[in-house]
């Protein structure tokens, strides 16, 4: 990757809380869930950024506070220059017509009493009405381009009349990727697109995928828990573990060599098809449950299932530290100072005089 | 993973045939499946959705909703006894207690009004009469330990909601094998938890299973948690199991094209090649009902032939028990008769 290549979007330290209220009447907050907790990252014009973690691990939601579904608590978000958190409803509404998403149940994200004609054209119309396009579209010229959109997909353009419910999980992922594509837009946001796919149906969508890409130029955001997808699709990958990002590199080095101990442990906990190497292979079993996000932390987020946990680690929360050029990783294991060393009272005697100082 | 090959077979089943009456047509959901399993061995099932996976395991319990459903034809051998002979009284010390279930969401199998010493209890003194509830509950709380939930005896007064998805499906496991259950259907244990948690669980199961001997028929549509887990793999398509073989032979040698196309269409991520298209089935799982008689999955084959769409193909062992059913190991001959039936059968239509 090109440092002098500018990023199309730039997250930055991009925070999503949820307020837990309490009390029948007087409804006051008690806490929050930490969804999104401090996530940073670029994305460069072309490249495939893979988003992989556990279910809980805030994956959806940062992808939803990019698009402003949710409004983030705090952070920012900037696309083609433009901060989409403080921007007003003209400007987003512009921004969306380059961010379109493709959601994870081709089932609930397809509007049953719409045709298929509807559905993929109600972008361009919408826009169209509002005279945010270029080039104003005629009826026909949109008539023609949905048309163009399903050969386009994969889908026979005489089904336009059909609704939803008449076609399988796969075709509705065909119709809900067309809708995305019908406003030209420059960045996709997938969140588990293939997740609820059977194999055979789950390959053809990614072969979809890759070819409408370099067909298009298309940036992708890319969400799945499965690594070996993402694997498959990604230029670079950002592993989530409860709201943060723990790690983010070139998808070849993150597989190769994996640097934080949660990475490690995934890769090693997810099956592969082979009898042979599942036999030979070292499984690192994580024990316990993702933690509840509901509570501010000081120290690690994964320190409690952490196999490598040190004192340090319970009460400073690891910053991103730059491997190389390709890798980044957010562990105290690759600080230039050995802190294995370090004891539980000093590590809480160093973090309560930063603590001090802050105040 | 062990290798039995002495051991006795717990449970056959022969020819089984399940369907479900429709407005649209007769849904033959299950049609012709066979397979064994010995003791301690375990067994995968794969398949998409709509193949027949689950239908064929809840007929093993009995528990086919009819009407619509209804086991048309086979046997299937428990201890020698044909289970579908049985009465409903005695299909009930079956099930649950020689032959037991866990299911894909452990957010909805367990009753949410009881806590998990209740149903557990509940379980063991439905089959075991003579068992006192104390007795009931102490083995409930070392089969809860033996899962590895911390604080068994404090965490089995809780309700199921104050557990993870990961946990409530070892309370499943554990209630599952209280009363020491011969046979362990598992339908899709993993598919609603994450890799990690995964990985916990499948591990718990192949511990059990070798520790107590229970022979363990795992359904699933993952193809790395089959590789992992099971010593014997059958591929179901359509109702059929189009393939059957030892796990090992089944991946080196998928003979099959649909079990070979879903070998090749999962990205792999110990494989470094990147950026290659993935090999994909084009085309979809047809639909079951009323299917003509030919090869199900002709539509989709690379290697189909004239006589896939007019006849189904024979079974053909091609050693050590790997069964494949194909026409690419058929006879010339077998081929030539099975055509000149079709057309005699269409020219009498």
């Amino acid at each position: 990757m090109s440092t002098e290549r500018k990023p199309l979007l730039e997250v930055r330290d991009l925070k999503q809380h949820f307020p837990i209220s309490s009390g029948s009447i007087l409804q006051k907050q008690v806490g929050a869930i930490r969804a999104v907790d401090g996530v940073s990252f670029d994305v460069y014009p072309g490249e495939t950024l893979g988003i992989v973690g556990e279910s809980g691990c805030g994956k959806s939601t940062t992808v939803r506070s990019i698009s402003q579904l949710y409004k983030p608590t705090s952070g920012s978000v900037i696309f083609n220059g433009v901060d989409l958190v403080r921007a007003d409803s003209r400007t987003m509404l512009k921004a969306r017509r380059d961010i379109q998403m493709i959601f994870q149940d081709p089932y609930a994200s397809l509007d049953p009493r719409m045709t298929v004609r509807s559905i993929i054209a109600e972008p361009m119309i919408i826009y169209n009405n509002r005279r945010l396009l270029e080039t104003p579209m005629s009826p026909m010229d949109i008539e023609r381009r949905v048309e163009e959109l399903m050969e386009r997909v994969g889908l026979n353009k005489a089904f336009k009349n059909r609704y939803p419910h008449e076609f399988s999980g796969g075709q509705r992922q065909r119709i809900g990727i067309a809708r995305a594509l019908a406003l030209n837009p420059k960045i996709i946001l997938a969140d588990e697109p293939v997740s609820a796919l059977d194999v055979s149906i789950q390959s053809q969508i990614l072969n979809l995928m890759a070819d409408l890409q370099k067909e298009f130029g298309l940036t992708y955001l890319f969400i799945a828990h499965d690594l070996a997808v993402i694997q498959h699709i990604s230029t670079r990958v950002a592993v989530m573990y409860l709201g943060k990002i723990v790690e983010i590199s070139e998808a070849v080095q993150l597989y190769d060599n994996p640097l934080h101990p949660y990475t490690i442990a995934l890769l090693s906990a997810a099956p592969i098809p082979d009898p042979k190497v599942e036999r030979e292979r070292k499984r690192i079993i994580l024990t316990g449950d993702v933690p509840s996000p509901d509570k501010e932390r000081t120290g690690c987020y994964f320190y409690d299932r952490c196999p490598k946990k040190m004192p340090w680690c319970s009460c400073h929360i690891p910053p991103m530290f730059n491997i190389n050029e390709k890798q980044h990783v957010a562990c105290w294991l690759y600080d230039k100072r050995n802190l294995s060393k370090v004891t539980m009272e000093e590590a809480e005697a160093d973090a309560a005089k930063v603590a001090g100082a802050e105040a | 993973m062990s290798m039995k090959p002495n051991a006795k077979t717990v449970l056959e089943v022969k020819d089984l045939q399940t369907y479900f009456k429709t407005d649209a047509g007769i849904v033959k959901a299950v049609d012709g499946v066979s397979f064994s399993v010995r003791e301690g061995e375990t067994i995968g099932i794969v398949g998409e959705s709509g193949s027949g996976k689950s239908v064929t395991n809840l007929s093993l319990m009995r528990l086919i909703p009819s009407p619509p459903g209804r086991i048309v034809g086979g046997e299937i051998l428990f201890e020698g006894r044909d289970i579908l002979k049985l009465t409903e009284k005695q299909m009930r010390s079956i099930r649950g207690k020689k032959i037991s279930m866990i299911f894909q969401d452990p957010m909805t199998s367990l009753n949410p009004f009881l806590k998990i010493s209740t149903q557990m209890v509940e379980t063991i003194r439905l089959h075991e009469k003579d068992v006192s509830t104390q007795e009931a509950l102490e083995r409930s709380i070392e089969m809860l330990k033996l899962v590895g939930i911390p604080s068994a005896e404090k965490r089995i007064q809780s309700y199921p909601h104050q557990f993870s998805g990961g946990m409530r499906q070892r309370v499943m496991i554990a209630q599952a094998l209280s009363c020491n259950a011969e046979v362990l259907i598992a339908d899709e244990p993993t598919t609603a938890l994450d890799v990690t948690i995964q990985a916990q669980i499948l591990e718990l199961i192949a511990k059990l299973s070798d520790k107590m001997g229970t022979a363990v028929i795992l359904i699933t549509h993952d193809l790395g948690v089959v590789a992992g887990m099971c010593d014997q793999v059958c591929v179901m398509y359509a109702g059929k199991i189009v393939e059957k073989a030892e796990t090992d032979e089944l991946y080196a040698r998928p003979s099959h094209p649909y079990t070979e196309g879903l070998i090749k269409s999962v990205p792999r991520m110990d494989t470094t090649k990147k950026g290659n298209r993935l090999f994909s089935i084009e085309g979809q799982p047809p639909n079951v009902i009323d299917l003509p008689p030919c090869c199900p999955f002709h539509p989709r084959c690379h290697k189909a032939m004239e006589v896939c769409r007019h006849a189904y193909p024979p079974v053909k062992d091609l050693g050590k028990g790997h069964e494949v059913a194909c026409w690419l190991f058929a006879d010339e001959s077998e081929k030539q008769q099975a055509l000149k039936e079709a057309n005699v059968k269409e020219k009498a239509e």
